[in-house]
Formats: structure tokens, C-alpha cells, sequence
């Protein structure tokens, strides 16, 4: 079985692999047993552990989760299109709640938080301790302030990017393509090492190359 | 009644999230676990929705013999033999050793992980054409790219091992990583954070209503 299950990954690993020379029915069929394992398995996952885990075993000390309940079967008349509206109630449940879940935790992370971090003494590592930090920490600092304030800068598009403005929003232009270079080099990097761990499963799991 | 009533969910469910946040104290901390659980058992609810509405795509093309019809076939049945494999293995499902347990190691993670493995070449093809260093921006992107890519190989600092420590590539790698990077990415932070709050704001007043679809 072991066996079996081996050369079954590798078949698959392959079949996807195969996309890169052009899109074929090897592709396609694998990609066909991705898209019905991925829909089976996060149907399966949710039904367990959300509705049976936090509805089924506990309905009966908290009364109040068939309210959930209830509203989860009317999501499912969105199925039967005479009755299809009433599946906005549990929508709207959803969206209300994030919204403000999102309000409050977005701007306590994103905001404020960031802000704070943000505030930094420029001259010394820690607050009230003089100018002795090293040069890394104060360079490291300034691009950190001067780099966020310029960004926010760029970002507000109620004035004209002209004079000082203009001149604080072309820095942020500069960062912002920084920080986009950085996070498309560590996007790929990501990518390659799970490359080199599909390859490294054919070599060595499958073919027994590496040992 | 097929507006007003969605908005006024909208609107109290989004004030009592806000509410429970300031004051975490009964009644509104109760509030706050009902409605988190209400919301896990309606996001259970709703991947059932998302797969039924896969099954009768796929059902409608395999019936009405449309261009790879095959494939929707491959689909439906995937999904029904993990679908069924995980019903009848009940709660502990993933428990190594179970049947779709097996499904999972052997079919689903070689299919997940070679599936976004492969964006590495289409994200390095399209670097291809946005990395032309065509002007001053473009030069940054790719430098800070080049710097970040090679900083994380260990080439990169056997191509720089005659430098002082701190300068060899994978320090610099560190360091536009935690610097220049870092304060791009909290500008776009907090911008993105202004955007949620100011949304979530429009939401929660029935400003915003496109969650609610058209007609009546």
C-alpha cells in the first residue's frame, strides 16, 4: 500500500509538474482531483469540527446554538431560488459580524499599533539613554520613520503630489518599490522551497536517488 | 422585509462586535461567544452551500455532455470519495492511519503544495517583463529583490565571504527586510487599515449594501 501510495503522489505531483511544458489532459485531470478533494476536504474539516464540534456536542447545555443552527440551513435556501432571499439573513449575519470584528481588530493592528511601532527615538536605542546607539540602530530608524511617513504621504491623494509634498510622496514611491521588490524576492524564495520540496519527494521518497 | 431585515442584522451584529470590544462584560461578552460561535456553525453551513453549488455545476455538464465533461466527472468524484471517506470516519478523521488520513498525505498535499510550487516560475516569468530596470522605480524593485532572492541561498554569501559579516548578503537581505521593507509595508498597513475601518463603518450603517444583492 505504502508502494502504491507512493507512486500515486508522484503521479499527481507530475501531472501538475507537466503544466509547465503546456496545459494537457495529464493537467487537467489532476487538476480535476484537486479542485474535488480540496471542496470534500474543507466540507469535511468544517462539518466536524464547526457543526458537529461546536453545535452537535454542545447543544444541549447552550440552547443558544441552534439559533446558528438555523441560521446555517438558511444559508441553503439560496439553493431553491423561490426562497433564495432569505438566505441574505445568514449573509448579513456574516458580514455584520466581520465588520466589526475587522473595525475594531484592524485598527487596533494596522493602525494603531503600527503607528506606535512607528514612533521610534532616532538617535539612541533606548528611550532617555543619550546618543549612544550604533549606527545600524540610527540609520535603521530614520529609514523606519522617514519611510512610513513618506509612504502614508504618497497614499493621500486629496492634495497634489507638488513641492515638499510631491518631493515626501516620490520618497514613498521609492520605499513602497522597495518593500515591493523585498516581498516579491521572499514570494519567490517561498515558492522555490516548495519547488525543491516536491523535487526532493520525487528524488528521494519515489526513486530513491538521494539517499 | 427582504432589505430592511438583512440591514438590521447587518447593523446590530456589527455594533455588538464593536460594543463587546469596550465593554467585555455580561451581557456583551456573552454576546461576543454566541455570535463567534454562530458565525463557525454558519461558515459550516456555507461550505456546504460552496460544494453543493460545485456538485451541480459539475452534474449539469456531465448530463449535458459539454466540452470536458470528463473532467467535471473526475471532480464529482473526488470530492465524493473524500466526502464519504470523512463521513465515515467521523470526528477523528484525521487521525494518522485513517483512510482519509491517507487521502490527505498522498493526494491531497502533493496536489496542494506542486500546485502553488509552480507559481515560482509564473511569478519569475512575469519578473521577467516588470523587472526591466526601465527607470529609478523599477531599478529599486529589482535590486531589493535581487538583494532579498540571494541573501536567502547560501551563494549569496559565498559570493560575498570577503566582506565583514554584516555586509555579506544574507545580512543585507535582513536588513532590507526589517528597515526599508518594513516601513513600505506598514505605510500600505495602515492604509489598508483605514480602508477596513471606513468600510466596516458604511457596512455596519447600511451605507454600504451590495452584501444584499439587487431587487426586492
Amino acid at each position: 500500500m505504502e508502494h502504491f501510495a507512493l507512486w500515486l503522489a508522484a503521479f499527481l505531483t507530475l501531472g501538475i509538474i507537466s503544466f509547465l511544458y503546456k496545459d494537457n489532459a495529464w493537467y487537467k485531470l489532476t487538476e480535476s482531483i484537486f479542485i474535488g478533494l480540496s471542496a470534500g476536504y474543507w466540507m469535511v474539516s468544517l462539518f466536524w469540527d464547526n457543526f458537529y464540534g461546536k453545535f452537535w456536542v454542545n447543544k444541549s447545555e447552550s440552547p443558544y446554538l441552534y439559533v446558528g443552527a438555523v441560521l446555517g440551513l438558511l444559508m441553503l435556501l439560496r439553493l431553491v431560488p423561490r426562497i433564495g432571499w432569505i438566505s441574505r439573513w445568514p449573509l448579513s449575519f456574516i458580514v455584520g459580524a466581520t465588520s466589526g470584528l475587522w473595525l475594531i481588530n484592524y485598527f487596533s493592528s494596522n493602525i494603531m499599533k503600527q503607528i506606535e511601532a512607528t514612533i521610534l527615538p532616532l538617535f539612541s536605542a533606548q528611550f532617555g539613554s543619550g546618543f549612544d546607539a550604533g549606527a545600524a540602530a540610527i540609520i535603521g530608524n530614520l529609514v523606519i520613520v522617514t519611510g512610513t511617513f513618506s509612504g502614508l504621504v504618497y497614499f493621500f491623494f486629496s492634495k497634489e503630489h507638488k513641492g515638499a509634498f510631491g518631493r515626501t510622496a516620490k520618497l514613498g514611491i521609492w520605499i513602497i518599490m522597495i518593500t515591493f521588490g523585498a516581498s516579491f524576492g521572499y514570494t519567490v524564495m517561498s515558492r522555490m522551497s516548495l519547488f525543491i520540496g516536491r523535487i526532493d519527494f520525487l528524488l528521494s521518497d519515489w526513486l530513491g536517488m538521494i539517499l | 422585509m427582504r432589505r430592511e431585515i438583512p440591514l438590521l442584522i447587518t447593523g446590530i451584529v456589527g455594533v455588538g462586535f464593536v460594543i463587546q470590544y469596550f465593554i467585555p462584560h455580561a451581557p456583551f461578552s456573552y454576546m461576543s461567544d454566541w455570535f463567534s460561535d454562530w458565525f463557525s456553525i454558519i461558515g459550516a453551513c456555507a461550505i456546504v452551500l460552496g460544494a453543493l453549488n460545485l456538485m451541480k455545476i459539475s452534474i449539469q455538464k456531465v448530463i449535458s455532455r459539454k466540452k470536458d465533461w470528463g473532467y467535471a466527472a473526475v471532480i464529482i468524484a473526488s470530492f465524493l470519495l473524500i466526502v464519504i471517506i470523512g463521513m465515515v470516519e467521523g470526528k477523528d478523521f484525521r487521525v494518522p492511519g485513517t483512510n482519509f488520513d491517507w487521502l490527505y498525505r498522498y493526494m491531497y498535499i502533493p496536489l496542494s503544495a506542486t500546485m502553488f510550487a509552480i507559481l515560482a516560475f509564473f511569478v519569475a516569468s512575469a519578473s521577467y517583463r516588470a523587472f526591466r530596470a526601465r527607470n529609478f522605480e523599477a531599478t529599486l524593485l529589482l535590486i531589493a529583490a535581487f538583494f532579498v532572492m540571494m541573501g536567502r541561498v547560501p551563494v549569496g554569501d559565498i559570493i560575498t565571504g570577503f566582506m565583514p559579516e554584516g555586509w555579506r548578503l544574507s545580512n543585507l537581505a535582513s536588513w532590507v527586510m526589517n528597515y526599508p521593507q518594513a516601513a513600505g509595508q506598514r505605510a500600505i498597513m495602515i492604509g489598508i487599515g483605514l480602508g477596513i475601518v471606513s468600510t466596516s463603518l458604511r457596512v455596519i450603517l447600511g451605507i454600504e449594501r451590495s452584501h444584499i444583492g439587487g431587487g426586492e
